[in-house]
């Protein structure tokens, strides 16, 4: 038997529920792992033990007293500091909310409550979702297991890492611009960006409202859509969320089989300032894909390259308005605050003190670019751009099923490599945004190790609600990938930690 | 006080041509908030009715409440305005403690309701009031500014929120310049803020009322010399929280400019605030250092797009306008025209219309209501509304004369008892003891002795002189306390005296 932190979600629901092991049990290896390695990690920003362990006792006792449970009942999960969790703080990786314990749940932590899973704790996340290594958490980074001197992604870094670690079966993500879908690429897991509105915001503190999305982030295609089907769903708490039925994600991940299927290389993404090793492992992938008789077509979607500068014009945008409400007047820091000074003076001092640099930095370019006189030139221009990448995608999948790319155009780099060069670090991001834009689904799933041996993923995107096509294509070339490997990339860290 | 220079107002009008700007804010009477499901109550403990999302926590989100968008889009069929196939929320960023959110949910460029107008009657001359839009937002929190002398942000030592206003659906219905009114546009002002608040009312999707800030006016005038077609400086009056204030408001504003006009000065583009005590507007923030609210879409909402089949069905529930209203109730009540102006300025008319309904003659009901009732509604300085006593009451306080039970002096006493709370009018009477005396044993006896004590009066009507029967009267109705017809009474003495 596998050790209990490195089996899957999947089996640890088999031996839960076949009463092999305790969720009890289970929760306690999973908080050991975390007291042993996550110093040296940093994955997790509070670790929930108590009530982890109080909840996975409970989730036995109705097991034994035979209530029908949930699939993931008693299976832990790690949840991404960005979602309110009654009784843990929630900080969003920023000072400015320091030691907010938010009054509600965020629908996704509900969702989780309901299914009897065992929440471990709050994962690591540059500030506000803001960025692509999580260099930008307040409360320090989180560092790639493959390789401590390099970063983990962002800005789920924390919600990566801890899978990598195994630290948790599974975590949440949320996903802007790909903060799902990068960190899963350079950490070797799995992460998907469902469809907008798949998943309720509802309690998910926002960055840009139009763009975020929850998601779920596992160590393969399997168990990201066992916990894909429990935190998606229609919430009448969130206008945006879709009414309508979640695809059956969990039968299509079983499929395994790509005959006839067609899937299109997006010619705009790859190229120039892509490393070598991650465009042949993306060539080696789509390669496995046609000898399993998937039909492979290289399709254009000429205003990508425009989608960068877009994303960056919109999320600024709606950033500086989002951002707006942490002014020391109700909750989080107040700074300055003596008797004699004016509530904007102290507004204007805690805002100073408690957002970090790319916070700001966006805030500041959010706010110009809203700003009469300028708003046409940029925010509106970048809403034109968004029409025209939505109707590349909707041209895209009138020939193919799926489109296909690598997630980032490099690997994992190392901690400090970019802090001072903002546009490389957005770089990270070149191949997910689109999808952000467009509001359709894509995941990623790791596809080999580069020359520095670290992970490369490729990322697999689907038309609004063709989610179950990520998990068909996903779950087919996972198992084609792992034939060839002769087990799970993440094996090789198991068998080093072992 | 003002120490502001004046001109006569009939002078200003003789060189210069107001023109008018409207905002009217309406605070809906939904029973939960425009994006949450918190009541909307007036007068709770402060921050008890609020929840995540009226309190802009991190991580809420607005979900927008149909039953608004209803009312919206009823307000705007009523103003005879186009309604929107398609439109969305926007957010007005500015920081402000009032605000949980930092940005206020509104409507910019693409309001529910566009293009409309009304008409208003003033001293019998018809104007169009042009309207340009009317949308929905959300009502900012309250501040309360404690240590200072003003009660104003400035000077205090520290300020106290109530949030649970934070959230409550309003609609603001904004007018197109309002010209050619001439010396008439204060009161026109008023007609059409009056036209709306009964308007609204008789929709029923409003309080509407002035004093409790469910409508609010903001009021805009600018000058322009006559003649010309430029528009003037404006200033927006706020503050303004009564018909008369509208009115009395505009004419100080128009004074005010009229003197800097012609004085070659300038007016300065700003907000004014009213003072109702001192009747004089005072400078408050200018709009040269106004915000740049940096308006866009509302992301967390999608956008709201009404069935031509709903406002249809809308629109059938649209009720005829005031005036055709008030015209119909008149031609049933053949009240004068002098005597229904008075009526519809004491704001009777729903009154009068509840009492007739309840059985009484126009004539008695308008009778009580605009004497007795509006003398004790003015001394109170409230509006007949207000007054707590229901047409039903006065209906039968009628019902009680005209059957003989009691007299018209009691009657006073029995409403005076009404408004004290003490029951319904027939409850009064019997707990009171109040119906006149009929047994005619008690009632001789009365005259009897009256007669006897008063022998030269008696002997003044003995010879003819009918007029001074009155004083006997008088004495009678005293020894019976007032509980006795004086018809009565009268009868009973010149029958004792001729036999």
């Amino acid at each position: 038997m596998t050790s209990l932190i490195h089996a899957t979600a999947a089996e640890l629901a088999d031996l839960l529920s076949t009463g092999v092991v305790s969720s009890e049990e289970v929760t306690r290896a999973h908080l050991d792992q975390i007291a042993d390695v996550d110093g040296e990690v940093h994955a997790y920003l509070y670790v929930d033990s108590d009530r982890a362990l109080d909840t996975a006792r409970q989730v036995d006792r109705k097991r034994q007293q035979g209530e029908q449970l949930g699939r993931l009942a008693g299976v832990p999960v790690g949840l991404k500091d960005a979602f309110t969790y009654m009784g843990a703080p929630t900080t969003c990786g920023s000072k400015i909310l320091e030691g907010w314990y938010p009054p509600y749940n965020a629908t996704v932590t509900q969702k989780l409550i309901d299914a009897d899973m065992i929440i471990l704790g709050k994962t690591n996340m540059d500030e506000f979702a803001m960025g692509s290594s999580t260099e930008n958490s307040a409360y320090g980074p989180t560092c790639n297991p493959w390789d401590l001197h390099r970063i983990p992604g962002g800005s789920g870094g924390g919600s990566a890492a801890a899978l990598a670690s195994f630290q948790a079966p599974l975590t949440i993500g949320s996903d802007t611009g790909g903060s799902i879908r990068q960190p899963a690429a350079v950490t070797g897991t799995v992460g998907v960006k469902p469809t907008y509105g798949a998943a309720s915001r509802y309690g998910l503190v926002a960055m840009a409202s139009s763009l975020d999305q929850p998601g779920p982030c596992a160590r393969n295609v399997m168990d990201a859509a066992l916990l894909h089907e429990v935190i998606c769903g229609h919430d009448p708490k969130d206008s945006t969320s879709i009414n309508a039925e979640v695809p059956n994600v969990v039968a299509a991940a079983a499929t395994k089989d790509v005959r006839g299927l067609k899937i299109g290389i997006v010619k705009e993404l790859g190229g120039e300032g892509y490393e070598p090793e991650v465009l042949a492992r993306f060539r080696e992938a789509i390669d496995l894909l046609a000898n399993a008789g998937a039909e492979i077509h290289e399709v254009s979607c000429p205003h990508f390259p425009a989608a960068l500068g877009a994303y960056y014009l919109i999320m600024p945008s709606e950033v500086s308005s989002n951002l707006a409400r942490f002014d020391a007047m109700r909750y989080g820091l107040r700074v300055g605050d003596d008797g004699s000074t004016s509530t904007e003076q102290v507004m204007r001092t805690t805002r100073g003190a408690g957002f970090g640099a790319e916070v700001k930095r966006r805030i500041i370019l959010g706010t110009y670019a809203l700003s009469s006189g300028y708003y046409d030139a940029y925010y509106g221009s970048a809403q034109k751009v968004r029409t025209l990448i939505i109707r590349d995608f909707t041209q895209a999948f009138e020939t193919v099923d799926v489109l296909m790319s690598p997630t980032s155009p490099t690997t994992a780099f190392t901690i400090g490599e970019r802090a001072n060069d903002p546009i490389a670090m957005y770089k990270a991001d070149l191949c997910t945004i689109p999808t952000n834009l467009a509001g359709n689904a894509a995941m990623s799933i790791p596809a080999g190790l580069g020359d520095n041996s670290m992970p490369v993923g490729v990322q697999i995107m689907a038309p609004p609600q063709g989610d179950d096509r990520l998990y068909r294509v996903g779950g087919a070339l996972e198992a084609l990938l792992q034939d060839k490997w002769g087990g799970p990339l993440l094996g090789t860290l198991a068998k080093e930690a072992r | 006080m003002s120490y502001e220079e004046l001109m006569d107002y009939d002078e200003v009008m003789e060189s210069y041509d107001p023109a008018l700007g409207l905002e009217v804010h309406v605070e809906l009477n939904t029973h939960s908030k425009m994006f949450c499901s918190c009541s909307t109550q007036f007068g709770a403990e402060p921050n008890t009715q609020t929840c995540p999302t009226c309190l802009g926590l991190p991580g809420s989100l607005p979900v927008v409440n149909a039953k608004a968008i209803e009312s919206a889009i009823r307000i705007g069929l009523a103003l005879n305005c186009s309604i929107s196939t398609w439109c969305r929320f926007a957010r007005k960023n500015y920081f402000y403690p009032d605000m949980t959110k930092n940005f206020q949910t509104s409507q910019y460029d693409e309001p529910i309701c566009f293009d409309g107008q009304v008409e208003v009657e003033v001293d019998g001359q018809p104007f169009i009031i042009p309207i340009e839009r009317a949308h929905m937002e959300e009502d900012a929190g309250k501040s309360q500014h404690m240590g200072g002398t003003t009660g104003r942000i400035q000077g205090a030592d520290y300020s106290l929120m109530d949030y649970n206003r934070a959230g409550v659906p309003l609609i603001e219905i904004v007018t197109k310049p309002i010209m050619a009114t001439g010396p008439q546009a204060p009161a026109v002002a008023r007609a059409y803020v009056g036209f709306l608040r009964d308007m609204i009312r008789a929709l029923g999707v409003s309080d509407v009322r002035m004093e409790q800030g469910s409508l609010r006016c903001d009021a805009n005038v600018s000058l322009m010399p006559k003649g010309s077609t430029t528009l003037g400086t404006r200033t927006e009056t706020k503050n303004v929280n009564s018909l008369r204030s509208i009115e009395k408001a505009l004419r100080f504003e128009i004074c005010r400019q009229g003197a800097i006009l012609s004085s070659g000065g300038q007016v300065v583009q700003e907000t004014r605030h009213w003072h109702e005590d001192g009747a004089y507007t005072s400078a408050g923030r200018s709009k040269e250092e106004a915000e740049d609210y940096r308006y866009f879409p509302e992301p967390d909402l999608v956008p709201i797009a009404p069935s031509r089949e709903w406002v249809e069905e809308l629109r059938a529930t649209i009720p005829e306008p005031p005036a055709v209203h008030i015209a119909g109730l008149n031609k049933t009540w053949g009240f004068s025209d002098l005597e229904m102006r008075d009526v519809v300025n004491a704001e009777a008319v729903d009154l009068i219309h509840a009492t007739v309904e309840a059985g009484a003659s126009p004539q008695a009901a308008r009778k009580w209501w605009m004497t007795e009732l509006l003398r004790r509604a003015n001394a109170e300085s409230i509006s007949l509304e207000d007054l707590p006593i229901s047409g039903e009451h006065v209906a039968e306080v009628q019902r009680l004369i005209d059957s003989g039970l009691i007299s018209d002096k009691i009657a006073r006493q029995v409403i005076e008892a009404v408004l004290a709370g003490e029951g319904s009018p027939t409850q009064i009477v019997e707990d009171r003891g109040l119906t006149l005396v009929s047994d005619s044993v008690t009632l001789q006896k009365a005259v009897d002795d009256v007669i006897e004590a008063n022998p030269d009066i008696a002997q003044k009507i003995r010879e003819g002189k009918d007029q001074a029967t009155g004083a006997l009267i008088g004495q009678v109705m005293k020894q019976m306390s007032g509980q006795a017809d004086a018809a009565k009474v009268r009868e009973m003495i010149i029958a004792s005296l001729a036999s």
